[in-house]
Formats: C-alpha cells, structure tokens, sequence
C-alpha cells in the first residue's frame, strides 16, 4: 500500500566523525496520512535523522525518498527549501522580529498573502485574537501553535516535529500535545514526530520507531512495542517492567509466579527451553494475605507470596515493590495497584499475573 | 552619597557643553549666524555628511561581510582572520593615516579620507556583528529554509533582520568616532567640521567661532544618535525559548574560497599591513635622521602619568554613576547614567573647546594646566568606565551586601570586605580602557596640553607636520604597543566566539 507521499528513508549512515557515525543504517518508513513517532534517548541520533529528512545534514550513505522523489542518496541532494517538507523545530523558533500573522505568512507569495490562507490558519490553531502579538508577547503554548501553522501554510506534505513540547510545562504539555496531534489527525497531514518521551510518544502516534545507537531497533504499533519489545532494555525504556526467568511449554512459561499464557502469535526460537519473560506491572495482581488459605494457593503454583517493600503513591495509581519469600535475594517485583489498593510496607501479600506474555532476549 | 557623587560626575559631563554655549552667544547672534549661515559652513557641512554617510557604509558591508565569512563560512584558517580582523583597532585612526600618507605623499582628499577612515573603523562594525551573527538562532534560519527560502533569501530576510541591532550600533559607534576625528583628516588635507573648528581656534584665536561650530558639530552627534539609537534599540529580539543551541551549518565556499581569502587578504593588508609596514620602515631608517631627538621616555613619562591621572578619576567617577543607576534606580540616577554616557557622542575638540571656555573665564590658574587634561580625558572617556564599572558592579549582587549586613557588619565595612573585593577586577578593566585611549588621545591634548608639556601623541604630531617620519616613527610605535593589548584581548574573544560557532 505505498502512496505518493510515503516517506522512505533506507540504510541512512551519517555521522560528524568518521570513526564513529551518528546514524549507522536507519530504515524508517513513514506512510502517507499516519504519525510516527521516533523515540530515542539523547544522544541516540534522532535529531540527526530527522535533520537528515529536512535537508539541514547530508546523509553520506543510504537514500531518503517521498514517494518516487528522490531527496538525498548521497549524490541527488534536494536543497530543504524544495523539499516540500515542513518542520517544527523545538521551542518553536518563532521571527522574534515579526508578528504572528507575519510569521506565519513567512514562507507564502505575495499572491498567497492576499487570500485567506493565514486567517484559515489562525482559525485553525485557535489563535484568532493574536494575530498582532509577537512571539515575546505569547506563552509556550500559544508559540507551538504559531510555528505549527507557519509551517501547515505551505501545505507540505510531511511534517517534522522535533521534541515540540518538551519546553512546555508539565501542566499544559498534556493538553497542547493532544489538541495538536487531533488537529494534524483532522488535517490529514502525515508527521514525524521525534521524542525521547515514551509516555508521548506512545499516545499520540500510529506507530513507534526506536531509535537506539544510530538503528531503528522496532518500528511498530504503541501496543505491539509495550506488549512485545525486542529486548529487555527497550522493555524497561518503555515502561516499568519485571524480567522474569521462565522455563518454555507449549505456549505458556512456568515462572515464579506461575504458568503464563504467551502471546499467541509471539515467535521465539523453536526448541529454546530457557529464557526470559516480560511482565509488566499492570499486568500483576496483588492482595494482601494473611490467612494460610493464601500460603497453600502459593505453594500450589497460583502465586507467590511475598512482602510489600516500598509503596509510592501518584495519587490515581501506586507502585509496590515485592519481596519473594521464597527467593529474599532476587529483585523485588513491581505491581501498579489502584491508588485506593496502596499497601503499607511490611504487608504479607499474595501475587498473580494475568494476561499473555512475550519473551525477551 | 552615591547619588550625590553621580551627581558630580553628571555636572562634570554637562561643564564644556554649557560654557560651549555660553561662549558661542559672546559675540552675539548677528555674528554666530553670519559665521553659521556662510557659504563655507554649507561647504563644511557638505564634506562633512558625505564623508561620514560613504564611509560608515563601506564599514558596514565590511564588517558585516567579513563577519559573516569568519562565521559562517568554510573559509580556511577562521580564527587567524578573526584575530586579524580585529587588530586595526588597536592603531590609533591618524598612525593609520601616517602610515598610508608618509609612503604615498599624494593620497589627499576625499577618497584617501574614505579610504582611511573605513580602514580604522570597519572593526566596529566587525566585532558587534560577530556577536550579532553568534546569537542568531541557528533554527530560525532552518525553518526558513524549511518555508522555502534559498540561502541568500535567508541572509537577507533573517540573519541580516536578527543581527542589525548589533550592526547599526556598530555604525553609530563608526558616525560618531568620523564626527570627532581630527589627526587623520588633517594628516590627508581634508576639511571637516572638526578640522575647520580647529584651525578656527588654534590658528585663528577665534574662541567664539570656534564654539559656534562646535555647537552645529554637536548637534550632527545628537542627529546621528537620534537618527540610529532608535532603531538600535526598536523590537526586542529576543529569543522565544532558551533549550540547546546548535552549532550553525558552514556555508561551503567552493569556487568562491580563493576570491574570498584574496579579499580578506588585501582588507587586512590595507588596514594593517601598510601602516605597520610603514611604521617598521621609518624606524629602520629613522636612525639615520639628524633631527634632535626629543626624550622620548620623558614623553612616555608625561603620557603614563596624565593618563593614569585620568584613569582613576574615571573610574573614580564612574563608580557612584553606576552604583547609584543600579542600586537605587529611578528617574534621576537613570538620567544621570544617560548624561554620563553621553561623551560617547562628544568630539575630544568639543570637551576641550568647553573646558577651556570655562577656565580662561572662571578657574584661569586651571587654564593649560595637567589638571584640566586630565578632567578632559576623564569626561571624554567616562562611558568606557561606566560600561566597565557597570559589568563589575554586576558581579556584586545587592543580595551579598544584604547578607554582610545581618551578619552584624556595618556598611562601609561590608563595601570594603565584600564589594571591593568582588568587583576589583572590573575596576582594573575599567582603568586600563580609559587609560589606553587617554595614551592614544591627539585632538583635545593638542588644545589642553600644558605649556612645555608633551605627550607621546603630540609629539608625534609635531614630528609628522615636519615631515619627518623617521623621528616620528618611535611614538607610532610606542602607541601602537599600548594600544594593541585591548585589541588583542578583544581578538582572542572573538576567535573564542569563532571556535564555538564551530560545527
């Protein structure tokens, strides 16, 4: 199902020093009309790589192609201002000198700025009444809005976000991401978004790219990440996670905590009897115990019974580390629990899982 | 106290320009404006504008166009430029002169005084633009781009947009210093405003006309200050955010490479090889000269002490200036900060006109006396203190003082343990600055200088209109020695500037 304004990016190598590039083969598509995100650690080239898309870094090997149309294979270079493909960088980076109409009509013909084109926009973002400020004037919010419709106005057919809400405020970064990423869903308009925030980069895309040592390391839906992540570290990049060793049937694990169903269409090595699992702490059930009723369904393969540790509480939800009884020297688990379910430390609790489970490596 | 020592200094600021008035209405208004309103006023008027509107252009694309390949270009060797660049500053403008002049008799006129001017003054454009391009927001060039604009689009729609604050500084800093220059104009026989109230007063004994003139040469300062201060400070440029910056993207050179290097090659050998060069020629062949030769360490001698003089009076002066502006703001001390400010656009000729107005009327034992130099110099250069005081005094925040204070030490004990301490070495900057341009001063030590007295930059003088070079090299150089350490201490911040933009 390929379209026009597929974004491709094949085997992309770019890097500053030559001993030790940045980018070391990136494969990234990105289709037409989804939001993709790229999620990565600092440092792990995906500013680089989105760069690379715009046109502001050569790439030195590989191919980044909309479409039919080629943009960069180390020899055809598109100079970013053809490119047809907008950016938003961080903060924004509004004309301090120029208005908020002005900036926006920035990139427009003389014949453009005649029509409607930026009150559309204005109307669009919702910034009607600050047409006339200038960028000091508008808080960090209200500046995401302005560059967003700067470079909406030439219509491009991708649109590249980089880290766009991460000077935000905690409190306001919530909202201003999602009413943004509704409007561009509105718009139609295919993006790529690249973050080192999990949380947002799970909610807001249709799929997910990690970027990790310069490689996309998994391209895939927000639920097939978190659910099945290729390796342990991207596990716990994506959230609290508990590795478990498990000894492999049919399809299910025997662990500590008992027999786990797999995921039914998870592919692991046939005839590997050994390995880890991944439960995520959502996935565990938690009651305090005292009875002795409790102690026999442990003994019996149903749980594992333990101590509660440490609770931190959030308000809306609780964390609880584990102690094993049985197995004192191993890591605690971690259980997320209803806010209400928080448990005291030292409480004698029972432990279950439910739910499929993905192995690791 | 501080207000009042501010208070004091802003009186001492105002002193030439009231008695400049006064002494201009001596011979009347029917005088003054026969005097103002003759042809050859129109005459000097005229050679004045185009001079200063020519050559503060030519400084302008100079500067801007060397600035911007220093720092935004592939160019070879960038921090050897940025460096060399900067050096012209460190010539005074009528060594620079001396030095095209005495190897080419025949430069003369409007265009040797173009010439030379946009030589010695593109630096003040150079530095305020290398700063200007270093804060652009590399981003705000790449969504340009991004929006569709082509490189020189870009330059010209943002980066130039988001500099020209720095630059436009940069050219008042030019207008004014073309408005106040004597030595070099008289050196290539050029007549300016300045020359002509010069030769009014020291040749024609004309005090009355001379003030006159001054007053028209004032108010083409205030013009120049009121035409370009408002668009120096219009809009406030601000960046919206303040996350990581990146390093810009080099423009690749190419073809162009050769071509760029020739012409910044052939700047800086105009600006700094041939007056060097010359001065490096006329020492050499200087020893076989038969003039007496004057005792040049007495010279140096006179000039270190009236400059030393002047120094701590300036900074002295400065001090309750800036701590009154700073600690206890409000309308007065903020006026009174301005007013001290303001010798920036004074000619050293106008200050000495003023004060000797004022002794030869009021304080005549004053008249021609070390003293009264030395209050030239520190009126003149009290803006460098200020600005000097002013960063130092930054280092010292109130808050430290507060502290001092509730841990039971009384005020002056708290200054002294605390605040003198911390902003010690902003007071030795500011010393040396004022120092450095008192050292280099011709114009009004020429007018204040007291009978048998001479500095190293008169006697300099008195050589160069005798023609001879080779006995006026030695001062050049000496000059030029103590006056290249700013320069150079500019110089390696710029190539510090110049590293950073490194990408």
């Amino acid at each position: 199902m390929s379209s026009d304004s597929d974004l491709w990016v094949l085997d992309l190598w770019k890097g500053y020093a030559a001993a030790d590039p940045v980018l070391r083969g990136v494969n990234l598509s990105v289709p037409a009309g989804t939001q993709v995100a790229v999620l990565g650690l600092s440092g792990c080239g995906k500013t680089t790589l989105l760069r690379a898309i715009a046109g502001f870094e050569r790439a030195q090997r590989g191919r980044i192609a909309l479409g039919t149309r080629t943009l960069d294979d180390g020899q055809t270079y598109v100079t970013p201002e053809r490119r047809g493909i907008g950016y938003v960088p961080q903060e924004g980076a509004l004309f301090p000198n120029l208005n908020v109409q002005a900036n926006i009509a920035f990139g427009l013909s003389r014949a453009q700025r005649r029509t409607k084109i930026v009150q559309e926009l204005l109307e669009l973002v919702g910034i009607v009444p600050l047409a006339r400020r200038f960028p000091h004037q508008l808080s960090g919010g209200e500046q995401q809005r302005v560059a967003l419709a700067r470079a909406l106005a030439r219509k491009p057919e991708v649109l590249l976000l980089d880290e766009p809400f991460s000077s935000l405020d905690a409190s306001l970064r919530v909202t201003v991401r999602e009413e943004v990423s509704a409007l561009l869903r509105r718009q139609g308009a295919t993006t790529m978004l690249v973050t080192h925030d999990q949380e947002e980069a799970l909610s807001l895309a249709d799929t997910v790219a990690v970027l990790r040592d310069g490689v996309i390391v998994q391209q895939g839906t927000p639920a097939e990440l978190y659910g099945r992540p290729v390796d342990a570290q991207l596990a716990s990049f994506l959230g609290e996670a508990n590795l478990l060793e498990a000894t492999f049937e049919e399809n299910a694990a025997q662990t500590v905590l008992g027999r786990l169903e797999l995921h039914p269409d998870h592919t692991r090595a046939p005839g590997l009897k050994q390995g880890v699992v991944i439960v995520r702490p959502e996935q565990l059930l938690v009651r305090s115990s005292s009875a002795d009723g409790d102690r026999r369904e442990s003994a019996a393969g149903a749980g594992l019974a333990g101590t509660v540790e440490q609770c931190r509480y959030y308000g809306h939800d609780a964390l609880l580390h584990i102690r094993s009884q049985q197995q004192p020297e191993a890591l605690p688990l971690i259980a997320r629990v209803h806010g209400e379910q928080a448990l005291a430390a030292g409480t004698a609790v029972l432990v279950t899982a439910h739910g499929p489970v993905s192995t690791v490596e | 106290m501080t207000v009042l020592g501010a208070a004091l200094a802003a009186a001492l600021v105002l002193l030439p320009l009231v008695f400049l008035v006064i002494q201009a209405q001596q011979s009347g208004w029917d005088a003054t404006s026969r005097l103002l309103f003759r042809h050859n006023t129109a005459v000097l008027l005229w050679n004045t504008v185009r001079l200063v509107v020519v050559s503060t252009a030519l400084c302008a694309v100079l500067g801007v166009g060397a600035a911007w390949c220093v720092q935004r270009t592939t160019l070879p060797a960038r921090r050897v430029w940025a460096v060399l660049l900067v050096l012209p500053l460190g010539i005074p403008d009528f060594v620079i002169g001396f030095g095209w002049v005495s190897l080419e008799p025949s430069l003369q006129g409007y265009w040797a005084a173009v010439m030379i001017m946009t030589l010695s003054l593109y630096p003040l454009v150079y530095l305020p633009a290398v700063a200007g391009l270093a804060g652009v927001d590399p981003a705000l060039e790449e969504v340009a781009r991004s929006l569709g604009l082509g490189p020189w689009q870009v330059f010209w729609r943002v980066t130039l947009r988001q500099m020209l604050p720095a630059v436009l500084g940069g050219c008042l800093l030019v207008t004014l210093g073309l408005l106040a220059e004597y030595g070099a104009f008289e050196i290539v026989q050029y007549q300016t405003f300045t020359v002509a109230i010069f030769t009014e007063f020291k040749l024609g004994f004309d005090t009355a006309a001379a003030c006159a003139l001054s007053l028209v040469l004032v108010a083409l300062g205030i013009a120049a200050l009121a035409g370009e201060l408002p668009l120096v400070r219009r809009g406030r440029w601000s960046r919206s955010g303040a996350g990581a910056r990146r390093a810009v993207l080099r423009v690749k050179l190419g073809g162009w490479t050769i071509p760029v290097l020739l012409g910044l090659f052939a700047l800086c050998s105009m600006a700094l090889g041939v007056p060097v060069g010359s001065l490096v020629y006329w020492l050499i062949r200087g020893g076989s000269t038969t003039l007496p030769s004057a005792s040049i360490l007495t010279d140096a001698a006179h000039t270190a002490e009236l400059s030393a003089g002047a120094a701590a009076l300036a900074t002295a002066l400065a001090i309750p200036v800036t701590a009154a502006a700073m600690r206890h703001r409000n309308r007065l001390t903020v006026l009174i900060e301005r007013l001290a400010l303001l010798p920036q656009a004074l000619p050293g000729l106008v200050v000495a006109l003023g004060l000797v107005s004022f002794s030869v009327r009021y304080a005549l034992p004053l008249y021609q006396s070390a003293l009264e130099l030395i209050v030239a110099y520190a009126i003149l250069f009290l803006p460098l203190a200020v600005v000097g005081v002013r960063a130092a005094l930054a280092h010292a925040p109130a808050r430290l003082e507060e502290v001092g204070r509730s841990l039971g030490r009384r005020p002056a004990s708290v200054w002294l343990r605390v605040t003198l301490p911390l902003i010690a070495p902003g007071l030795g900057v500011a010393f040396l600055l004022v120092f450095i341009s008192s050292s280099t001063e011709l114009t009004a030590t020429l007018l204040l200088r007291p009978t048998g007295v001479d500095t190293l930059a008169t006697q300099f003088w008195v050589y160069t209109s005798d023609f001879a070079y080779g006995a006026a090299a030695p001062y050049a150089g000496l000059m030029v020695l103590i006056s290249a350490i700013p320069a150079y201490l500019l110089s390696r911040r710029m190539a510090s500037i110049a590293r950073r933009g490194q990408a």
